[in-house]
């Protein structure tokens, strides 16, 4: 992966098929986000929002960002859950 | 306000954002029709002037440096401000998790459990090692490495128990690692201006092959102590609120304190299920 | 199709802040306030899409190739981890107020008195 006697690759992925796919996911995403604030249940609502964060890291993917992809799978479908689980965990024992 | 009447209330001034925005979403210039001239020219410019192919990260670490040391500052003043709010207060006692549990212990970890965490820790730590310090040939950085590297941590906490991560992660060790981390980015820039440029300009040698790992100056060095910062920003965070899960803190009395207590020192965890040798 | 990104993003916008502010539960609530936040990402990334590029990464392709805007990249993506630990701040207030007050319903926190 070096950078010297740089090789051209066509990328030819055919503009329509990438934007069926991005408007696909971004009604996914809409939809998620619908169903992380209409889940009342705290506990639910963590592993539903862990769904909605794998679909918003495809559709950075798909809008040809692969770092923030990369940011937004480990953050939103692990680290953010596991906080959120750990607090529902707290808040659990304190009221037994 | 009863909710109710609150919901009508967020529904009016939604009705009043959404038409703002919208007559705002006119002017843009439309999904996909990109006119600015800012991006073009650092595609264009950044391999050659940083030696660096992952643009993204020298546009992060060179040429919007500032932005991201604000940014970094923020992660590392959250962290502190957790160890605050979840600090040993004085009316609170610290008890094993075992004391309240009414004659149920809680279960071994299972082993597969077990198995899988040990299994996966060692590729984690080599992954999060190789993202936070490729940051100039690929979609990798610090910022990605560090969280990845800290979940390596918490796999060994899920594979075994609180002291184990207590051990590999003392909260001064922690700490010091976040501290050495955020402070060596501002570090680099000064040394920058002992050089007598600007404030964080890339000074180091740029390398000869534009994305090899040893390439591109000061972003490949800023990358790697942004992501030791985070990974030890996430582990205090980690630690912070399992402390709070596993020894169990809280008023010693159900009532109001009627006095301080005086603060139990924190007894040796012997009333845990596993020996200690069993890892 | 050349504002689908930013309805979306309203729309994301909306739903977060009816949850904000119908919520019962704290956690629920710091919920919807990361799902706001996402909303965010969506307007940078889409304000920097161009059609037919690719990513901005010249490894292994020509220095010229059409691609997108790095900038808003580089802004997202410290965003998604600055905000998670913004949101593990937000998760140790609420954990406190659990200890003082005993509950997490913010129409009862307002009324206690610790």
């Amino acid at each position: 992966m070096t950078g010297g006697a740089a090789v051209v690759t066509p990328y030819t992925t055919p503009t329509a098929l990438m934007e069926a796919l991005q408007v696909t996911l971004l009604v996914l995403v809409a939809a998620g986000a619908t169903a992380v604030v209409l889940t009342r249940v705290p506990v639910r609502q963590v592993v539903v929002l862990s769904v909605f964060g794998v679909m918003l890291a495809l559709t950075f993917l798909a809008f040809q960002a692969p770092d923030v992809t990369l940011s937004e799978l480990t953050v939103g479908a692990v680290a953010l859950p596991l906080l959120l689980l750990l607090t529902l965990a707290k808040v659990r024992r304190q009221e037994e | 306000m009863r909710p109710g009447q609150r919901r009508w209330v967020f529904l009016a001034g939604m009705a009043g954002l959404a038409a703002l925005y919208l007559w705002g979403l006119a002017g843009l210039p439309g999904f996909g029709h990109y006119p600015g001239p800012y991006g073009d020219i650092v595609n264009a410019l950044a391999v050659a002037q940083t030696h660096a192919t992952g643009v993204v990260s020298a546009v992060n670490f060179d040429y919007r440096g500032f932005d991201t040391l604000g940014e970094e500052f923020i992660l590392f003043a959250a962290a502190t401000g957790v160890s605050t709010v979840l600090r040993h207060l004085r009316e609170e006692g610290e008890q094993q998790a075992s004391d309240e549990a009414r004659g149920r212990q809680p279960p071994p970890t299972s082993d597969a459990v077990r198995l899988v965490c040990l299994a996966f820790t060692g590729p984690t730590l080599v992954l999060g090692w190789y993202l936070a310090s490729h940051a100039q040939t690929s979609p990798a950085g610090g910022f990605q490495g560090g969280v990845v590297l800290a979940t390596a941590f918490v796999l060994v906490y899920l594979a075994g128990q609180f002291i184990a991560l207590e051990r590999i992660s003392p909260v001064h060790l922690t700490d010091a690692v976040e501290a050495v981390g955020a402070g060596s980015f501002a570090a680099i820039g000064v040394a920058a201006l002992g050089l007598g440029a600007a404030y964080l300009t890339n000074v180091l040698p740029l390398g000869t092959m534009p994305g090899a790992v040893d390439s591109s100056g000061t972003i490949a060095l800023i990358s790697f102590f942004v992501g030791i910062e985070v990974t030890a920003a996430f582990v205090l965070i980690v630690s912070e609120l399992l402390e709070q899960t596993v020894l169990v803190r809280g008023q010693s009395q159900d009532t109001a304190p009627q006095g301080r207590t005086a603060p139990q020192g924190r007894t040796a965890p012997q009333g845990r299920t596993a020996p200690q040798g069993q890892r | 199709m050349s504002i689908l990104p930013f309805v979306v993003a309203a729309w994301v916008l909306a739903v977060g802040l009816y949850g904000i502010v119908t919520s019962r539960h704290l956690v629920h609530q710091i919920v919807c306030l990361i799902v706001v936040q996402s909303s965010t990402y969506l307007v940078l990334l889409g304000v920097g899409y161009k059609t037919g590029a690719v990513a901005p990464y010249f490894s292994d392709i020509a220095g010229h190739t059409p691609a997108v805007d790095p900038v808003v990249q580089a802004l997202t993506l410290t965003d998604v981890v600055v905000e998670a630990a913004v949101t593990a701040l937000l998760l140790a207030f609420a954990v406190q107020a659990h200890k003082r007050f005993g509950t997490l319903d913010p129409e009862d926190l307002k009324e206690l008195r610790g």
